[in-house]
């Protein structure tokens, strides 16, 4: 309901001033003889929840609605068992699906470009090419950006490509793949953790076990060093400490109460609040985070200027009518991860609202929906956390329900073929 | 023209008028229903269509598009309603050992369980 009667009166008066009557009420059915036009939506980011949201929306409006996607990758490559191509057991290839499908099944338009600016007014979004493109309703799924300014020494020239973050996954996964082969045995790998809310909670501790199992294969007297700017591991804890205790003694360290403050990437050096800096022979990096840098432009960061608070009934910007933002950007709800499996969700209850937006009809009251989220300790055994969420009316958000989901007993290898199966039936409700 | 959209949004307006009355008690009734994890069976408002297929496609995510499954996890499309429910039941009572199923299917109400299974048991296998 929140932000409902404002969206009404800005509607109303959109229409009466006729502006686009015609594509909106269209897929009301109230369109003259005609016909042709469909309301037309704009959703900006190919991950998980944008290209769920783009494929839904065409295939629940029976392709009523102009779908159009701005996304500047050619193909979509997962975070989600990225680790796994750090750690030497998977390929990019593995990880890598062409966006071909959205186009010629669902007929999502595909615009290979980068958002600029918004003009919520005129409703038009304006893309790096110079290109602008109109919209009766626009969805933002950029993911996350890095506060770089957290960071001073990250701003020297060569900093950003000597040491790397691989937190999107894309070129940056193969380079510090590469940056771990060139490593003499030895050497020591050190990833620094921000403090929660970061993109993938549990992601820097699998990465820690991915690297780990690479070096007691390759190179048995490295280290792997975990320096978190958090009180402790902050997903599937036990799990991962049983992990560094019984497979990879001796080369995993954690060091919790860590926080980077800055970093020297000439002598590949970090600096904490508090503690002795650390020196290592691959760094890696994962600054702290905040919504991508569209919705942050755009004022729709209203939850400290990091993350966009929405509206849980259709992901709609509590900042700005007529704006959806999905994914990793959100304010998260209490216990709702940024992960990609809920970006997905966030997807498809932002379609299904849309439609329901566009064709005058109330959005689904009680949106319901569940986590699943598999960690990788070594190349073929997992663990997972898993959870359900269900829209509270009072609290008007998402809330986990109360005696559902859970953790692993232990990682085992029927959990990591689930893992597998899991991603490539992601993928494929994501982009087949 | 405009004649015609200026009377077709006042009829939009009224009936959205109406909904926000409606809206929030239904929404108060299933907060009640969902938060009562441990009352007796009962009246339980039926979701519509389009809710059920939006909670139906918070599976996809595991069991595939539609419910067509990809390798390594099971199809739900067009498969019994009564065997998947069973199934399901025996998760959530923990009669059937599972890696998180069991974890998932609490997060439902019998009820709810229901409608979803009969979701996939329409959709074409």
């Amino acid at each position: 309901m929140s932000g409902g009667k404002t969206m009404d009166r800005r509607r109303f008066s959109k229409i009466v001033s006729g502006a686009s009557a015609a594509s909106v009420l269209g897929l009301a059915g109230c369109a003259s003889g005609g016909g042709g036009g469909g309301a037309k939506v704009v959703v900006v980011g190919g991950g998980y929840g944008g290209a769920t949201a783009a494929k839904y929306l065409r295939e629940w409006s029976d392709g009523r609605i102009d779908v159009t996607l701005v996304e500047p990758n050619e193909a979509f490559v997962s975070c989600p068992l990225s680790n796994l191509v750090l750690g030497g057991s998977r390929q990019m290839a593995d990880i890598t699906t062409p966006y071909a499908n959205l186009a010629r099944r669902h007929g999502v338009k595909l615009v290979r470009d980068t958002a600029t600016a918004i003009d919520a007014q005129a409703r038009r979004l304006r893309l790096a090419s110079g290109t602008e493109l109109p919209y009766d309703r626009l969805i933002l799924s950029p993911g996350i950006d890095f506060m770089w300014d957290q960071l001073p020494g990250m701003a020297k020239p060569g900093a950003r490509e000597q040491v790397l973050h691989a937190w999107k996954a894309g070129p940056q996964t193969l380079a510090l793949r590469r940056q771990l082969e060139a490593m003499p045995d030895g050497g020591v790998f050190a990833i620094a953790i921000p403090l929660a809310p970061y993109r993938c909670p549990p992601g820097p501790y699998e990465r820690a076990c991915q690297v780990a199992h690479y070096f007691s294969q390759a190179k048995p007297k490295s280290k792997v060093l975990i320096l978190d700017a958090n009180e402790d591991v902050t997903s599937k804890g036990p799990l991962f400490k049983k992990a560094w205790a019984d497979r990879y003694a001796g080369i995993v360290e954690y060091r919790p109460r860590h926080t980077t403050v800055d970093v020297d990437a000439a002598s590949r050096t970090l600096r904490f609040d508090f503690n002795d800096p650390v020196k290592a022979d691959v760094l890696n990096v994962l600054p702290p985070m905040r919504a991508g840098a569209i919705a942050v432009q755009s004022g729709l960061a209203t939850a400290n200027g990091r993350w966009c608070e929405v509206d849980w009934l259709t992901l709609e910007s509590v900042a700005q009518p007529g704006i959806h933002v999905l994914g990793d950007s959100v304010q998260i709800a209490p216990a709702m991860p940024k992960s990609g499996h809920m970006a997905n969700q966030h997807g498809k209850t932002c379609a299904a609202a849309v439609i329901a937006l566009l064709e005058g009809r109330p959005p689904n009251p009680m949106p319901l929906y569940n986590n699943t989220c598999y960690s990788f300790v070594s190349p073929d055994e997992a663990v997972h956390v898993a959870s359900v969420h269900a829209y509270d009316a009072g609290q008007k958000t998402m809330l986990p329900v109360h005696g559902a989901g859970g953790l692993s007993v232990a990682a085992s290898e029927l959990e990591g073929r689930y893992g597998f199966a899991w991603a490539r039936n992601i993928w494929a409700d994501t982009l087949g | 023209m405009i004649g015609l959209v200026y009377k077709r949004c006042l009829i939009e307006q009224a009936r959205r008028e109406e909904t926000s009355l409606n809206f929030p008690i239904f929404l108060g009734l299933a907060a009640l229903l969902l938060g009562g994890a441990t009352a007796p069976a009962r009246a339980e408002a039926a979701p519509d269509a389009l809710q059920l297929r939006s909670w139906a496609a918070a599976c996809f995510n595991c069991h595939g598009p539609g419910g067509h499954a990809e390798k390594g996890n099971e199809s739900l499309a067009g498969k019994d309603a009564e065997e998947m429910f069973r199934k399901l039941m025996d998760y959530k009572s923990g009669r059937k050992p599972a890696t998180l199923m069991h974890q998932l299917s609490k997060g439902y109400t019998d009820e709810q369980l229901k409608a979803i299974v009969g979701w996939f048991a329409a959709q074409k296998p």
